[in-house]
């Protein structure tokens, strides 16, 4: 079959032009909806995660602690006057313009009320704008960057940003492991590890330490050898991996089998099964973390005992933020008296309840101003343990 | 001095996998004339057959190096036969069409290899058991790990190996046959269905060892981990001449040691890059690359 550029030239043009003028069309006429506007029947949120991927971890916990704290509330009988809450779960495989799609889906043809995720912070801004297009309340349970924010009013979320979880990591290796000179590695893929890394980088050195040029990796690689050997010349006193745990588990790995043997550091992205991955190397590493278990407010206590009865683990610090964002959200909708866009939206943002993480009181900014805990990584018998350090509060 | 030795040994160990990912690259190509795009893929079932078997035998608990060589063999005769299978049905009903057919197809099949992983293993990363104790040897401020060092070894062993197959042995003889005239081949007495899936099934359980191997230096394993590793072992193999056994392990380490080279100044995001940099640069420059010679195209 031979193509006729002569004939059918124009008419594929005018096709071409035609059918994105009515993509066009189409997509102008959608937003400004602002949600279901129904007032009977089930409420339904929508929830985005990487339950498969490289960050299927994350995607898993926020799973559990979502569906936990929904459950908590239709047994208690539901919201609104006896309204159930139903969970719609899409998962974006750890791909940020799978996350787009997803929320797109929830929003235009789910219908919900609200939307819960992400925990990658990339994920998130690539998710945030469908969000505010559509006057949909969006609450990040753990996305630390804070850009994810602003994007709109309409985004929100109930963790602490990196500004100051940079500042916390960089005051625990300066005060307490004594370190003077440090090395930062951080993933260029992922915003939370590039913002992170800046956020270190300006702490330390306001406290008088010397931070050494960061060294770059991207997400899925797996021989930091070359670059931990660069790393290893210049002798830091200690070294930051700020990315997520797959990598940040050879890293360490890889790091100890070269003879480096000063203290790791990580973010909250170190929180994740596949950090075991690291062994007996993780030992003498600190990541900053939203919660501990080992917390003995009985708000904390509740919540581990029936998580794990749940569940059958022990609920990471991503599992609890996730149950968070729920209570919040729910709150917000008693008080709202409507699952309406805006009216939901406008209670969000005077938020404040009392959370597993903490005190829950959403900002100016919509971010919550919350203490953040060091934890010390262990490996023994095959598992590794979170161990509660210090907790460093905000000024 | 200490980081230029440690720089060199990391290039030599990063360099010795694609190395052994080159050989059956090569191979495959000296006998068939046919770039099996679905070998770095197969490197990949290899890797997950082995995390099976060694989960199924509970080697995580208690390593021994014993059961870990034989599960590199279980893992290499799964790949074996996987290997027979892909060339029975995708590549023998093609076979007698243009070249070029034969090369689509292997994408084909390295796509369904690919994305048939996600459905089956699923797309999340697993960890490989840790068959061998993990052991690092310093002399002097260079550190290299013992895996590192087996993968090394096994490299090098293979090279000689299949050089000895190919030039030593009564079936390597077919394989030169065939590779020379098929159709001559045949008239002459030679099984050529026989020596074409022995060729696939060496190259494939060559592929799973490697996929072992490899995983046991870096525990992580996903159904998409042969597609880089594979594309630059397949840059391997053209910069050391495809179809050239020495060339597959000095392409290997070159490309190597150039990604470490690399990794160590401040352009380390750039190492992709340069590697198909590369590719295109001996392509342009020596299509038969470093150790190959040009063979006239028979009409």
């Amino acid at each position: 079959m031979k193509f006729d550029a002569n004939n059918s030239g124009r008419g594929r043009l005018a096709l071409v032009a035609a059918l994105f003028l009515s993509i066009t069309v189409a997509c102008e006429r959608k937003p400004g909806t602002g949600g279901a506007e129904s007032t009977t029947g089930d409420i339904v949120v929508g929830m985005y995660g990487s339950l498969t991927g490289d960050g299927a971890s994350f995607g898993q916990s926020s799973r559990e602690g979502t569906e936990l704290a929904v459950d908590e509330i239709n047994d208690a009988g539901g919201l609104l006057g006896g309204r159930q809450v139903k969970l719609l779960v899409e998962d974006d495989q750890s791909k940020p313009e799978e996350a787009s799609n997803a929320v797109t889906k929830l929003v235009t043809q789910d219908k919900v009320v609200a939307v819960l995720g992400e925990v990658a912070s990339r994920r998130s801004l690539a998710a945030a704008p469908v969000c505010q297009k559509y006057m949909i309340p969006m609450i990040s349970p753990s996305s630390t960057n804070e850009r994810v924010t602003e994007v709109g009013d309409y985004i929100f979320r109930v963790c602490f940003i990196d500004p100051f979880q940079g500042e916390v990591l960089a005051k625990f290796a300066y005060h307490d492991l004594k370190a003077r000179k440090v090395a930062i590695l951080k993933d260029i893929q992922q915003d939370y590890s590039v913002g992170l890394t800046d956020s270190i980088r300006k702490h330390f050195t306001a406290l008088g330490g010397q931070v050494l040029d960061p060294v770059s990796y991207s997400s899925g690689d797996s021989d930091f050898k070359a670059i931990l050997t660069q790393v290893r010349s210049q002798k830091p006193d200690a070294v930051f991996a700020t990315g997520y745990y797959p990598e940040a588990a050879i890293i360490v790995r890889q790091a100890r089998e070269l003879g480096m043997k000063m203290p790791f550091l990580g973010g909250d992205g170190w929180v994740g099964d596949a950090l075991k991955n690291g062994r007996e190397a993780l030992n003498n590493s600190y990541i900053s973390n939203h919660y501990s278990g080992d917390n003995p407010d009985p708000v904390v206590q509740n919540f581990v005992r029936a998580y794990r009865a749940r569940f059958n683990r022990e609920p990471d610090a991503i599992a609890a933020l996730a149950y968070d964002a729920v209570k919040v959200l729910a709150d917000a909708i008693t008080r709202a008296n409507s699952t309406e866009g805006p009216t939901l939206r406008g209670a969000l943002a005077q938020a404040d309840v009392p959370g597993v993480t903490g005190r829950l009181r959403i900002n100016a900014q919509r971010n919550v101003d919350k203490p953040a805990v060091i934890q010390e990584v262990t490996f023994a018998n095959g598992e590794v343990k979170f161990v509660y350090k210090t907790t460093i509060n905000p000024n | 001095m200490d980081t230029f030795l440690q720089q060199l040994i990391n290039g030599l160990s990063l360099g010795a996998i694609y190395a052994l990912i080159a050989l059956g690259y090569t191979m495959v190509y000296g006998v068939l004339r046919l770039i099996n795009f679905a070998h770095g893929d197969v490197y990949m079932l290899g890797a997950f057959a082995g995390y099976f078997i060694a989960n199924a035998l509970a080697l995580d608990a208690n390593p021994s190096i014993l059961w870990a060589i034989l599960v590199t063999i279980s893992a290499m005769a799964v790949c074996a036969v996987v290997g027979i299978l892909i060339e029975r049905f995708a590549y023998r009903p093609v076979r007698h069409h243009s070249r070029l057919t034969s090369l689509i197809t292997a994408i084909g099949v390295s796509l369904l290899l690919e994305y048939g992983g996600q459905v089956v293993f699923g797309a999340t990363p697993r960890f490989f058991p840790q068959m061998v104790r993990s052991e690092t040897y310093s002399l002097g401020g260079v550190q290299i790990t013992n895996q590192n060092l087996l993968i090394i070894v096994a490299a090098v062993a293979m090279m000689f190996g299949l050089h000895f197959v190919i030039h030593r042995t009564k079936i390597g003889t077919a394989m030169r046959a065939t590779s020379y005239n098929l159709s001559v081949a045949t008239l002459m007495g030679i099984n050529t269905d026989f020596v074409i899936a022995f060729t696939f099934a060496l190259g494939s359980a060559l592929a799973a060892a490697a996929g072992v191997l490899v995983a046991l230096a870096i525990p992580r394993i996903d159904p998409l981990m042969g597609l880089m590793t594979g594309l630059k072992a397949f840059v391997a193999a053209v910069l050391g001449g495809i179809g050239n056994i020495p060339g597959a392990m000095l392409g290997g380490m070159l490309m190597g040691l150039m990604e470490t080279g690399l990794s160590a100044t401040a352009y380390s995001t750039y190492r992709d890059a340069v590697a198909f940099g590369v590719l295109i640069l001996i392509l342009l420059v020596r299509p038969a690359g470093l150790l190959g010679t040009a063979r006239p195209e028979k009409v």
